[in-house]
């Protein structure tokens, strides 16, 4: 039993450099969910500042903006991310499936994290908006010296939530012929005749997501200090 | 200092001010009171333009700031307001909370901000609470920086939303001593308030508002003392 299971390590892991592919396929969904989360904040950050500032001033270029980004948001959370992957892939500017899943994958998770940020947004007293501007700060520095601070901690939980789904969707990136993490395995699998490259991919994702977790809770620890009463 | 004419103010169809013009002078002290939905709040916030009139003009310092295109950021700096619930910023110390306008808008460098902040805090016996949250601050205490946190931008004027209405009673006394005092260096002031002792106290003139108007307005021994208006003497008599 000890044996059988040595040895299909051995086939899984070491036998022809395996080990190597799954550092190839583990950089991949790295790449790809770093990458993503980075646009998906910054997108997101975007569509829901639009948002907040055209429900505050309601000129027809806001408001018009705003309709572009719900648009947006319905489009992106009503239709599946593999679809969204593969109708990207065959636009004939991503031949690559990386440089496609990278930029799929950060427009798709732009929409979550926009309505993330505008809930933490809406979050917010007027009354403290109202404090900054009574001091004399333009709209913008108010969002930015008062507003968005206090957003972004009352979010943190939420926006974990979404890079952990984002880091374990990136599974699917398969489908455009991405050599990330889980299709290498599956690969290998392919070799090996048995699950055992399917359950050490499951134990990395694992690892990593108990990470971002731990993170997730010690960036809060840190951010609580103004809590305490 | 400040002059209004002719101010409206609609919410959709609801009329909250209906044509009030009205002169605060330099140095003046104004008590604004009145039954709630009276639009005495919509008027103190209309005077920095917290609310956008609907109508009319209000002119500061030789400006209608009401009209488009005026600079309002520039104008709120000389206005300080005190809000009824505070509005500290939770994320900041105390100290931060009062530098933050200053240094931001480049009136002082960080380090005469900090100098000027915890003077401010000193004066109002808050010294050892500047590297402390607002969440760790009593209401009374809350209410107190908030108004040296106005007073840190060298406003020329100040308007206070019933600055006590929102703190347990035996607090109100502390928060009015730090009012009274800011009234004492002669600064202009516009109050709204339930207080009908201070205002009586501080105020050098009471204006009375009812359904969107100043109905009454008089010295507040002669407004509470004598009173005229119908509905003033009503509103009087259930709150003294």
């Amino acid at each position: 039993m000890f044996e059988k299971l040595l040895q299909d390590l051995y086939g899984a892991v070491i036998r022809e450099n395996r080990w190597q592919l799954y550092l190839e396929g583990l950089k991949n969904t790295l790449l790809i969910a770093g990458i993503a989360c980075l646009i998906g904040i910054l997108i997101g950050l975007v569509v829901a500042l639009v948002k907040f500032v055209a429900a505050a001033r309601p000129s027809p270029l806001w408001k018009a903006a705003a309709k572009v980004m719900n648009a947006y948001t319905t489009i992106i959370r009503g239709t599946p991310i593999i679809v969204q992957l593969l109708i990207l892939y065959n636009l004939s500017y991503f031949t690559e499936g990386l440089y496609a899943s990278i930029i799929g994958f950060g427009i798709n998770s732009g929409a979550y994290v926009s309505e993330i940020f505008r809930s933490g947004l809406n979050s917010i007293d007027i009354g403290q908006q109202e404090a900054g501007r009574s001091l004399g700060l333009s709209l913008g520095q108010t969002m930015k010296l008062i507003v968005l601070p206090q957003a972004v901690k009352n979010t943190l939980p939420a926006l974990f939530n979404e890079f952990i789904a984002l880091l374990k969707e990136t599974s699917v990136a398969g489908y455009i012929a991405v050599r990330d993490l889980t299709k290498v395995a599956d690969g290998i699998r392919g070799r090996t005749f048995n699950s055992t490259p399917l359950y050490l991919a499951a134990v990395v994702y694992l690892i990593m997501v108990v990470g971002l977790a731990a993170l997730q809770k010690r960036i809060e620890r840190r951010l609580a200090r103004s809590d305490r009463g | 200092m400040i002059e209004v004419k002719n101010l409206e103010k609609t919410f959709g169809e609801l009329k909250v001010l209906r044509g009030i013009t009205e002169t605060i002078n330099d140095g003046e002290k104004v008590a604004i009171i009145g039954p709630s939905g009276s639009g005495k709040s919509t008027f103190l916030r209309c005077l920095n333009l917290l609310e956008r009139p609907t109508g009319g003009e209000i002119w500061f310092n030789g400006q209608n700031i009401a009209a488009k295109g005026c600079d309002i950021d520039s104008v709120r700096r000389h206005m300080g307001m005190v809000f009824q619930h505070f509005n500290l910023f939770p994320h900041l110390t105390i100290r931060d909370n009062i530098t933050l306008a200053p240094i931001n808008l480049k009136l002082y460098t960080p380090a005469q901000a900090k100098e000027k902040a915890d003077a401010l805090l000193e004066r109002i016996g808050l010294s050892d609470k500047a590297d402390t949250y607002p969440a760790m601050l009593s209401g009374g205490q809350k209410q107190r920086v908030a108004i040296v946190r106005a007073l840190a931008m060298n406003p020329q004027v100040m308007l206070f939303d019933e600055p006590t209405s929102a703190l347990d009673p035996e607090m109100v006394g502390e928060v009015l001593d730090v009012i009274r005092e800011v009234a004492e260096e002669g600064m202009t002031m516009v109050i709204v308030t339930h207080e009908m002792g201070f205002a009586r106290e501080v105020a050098g003139r009471v204006l009375f508002m009812d359904e969107g108007l100043i109905v009454e307005q008089n010295t507040p021994d002669q407004l509470f003392g004598n009173p005229q208006n119908e509905r003033l003497q009503s509103f009087l008599s259930k709150v003294l």
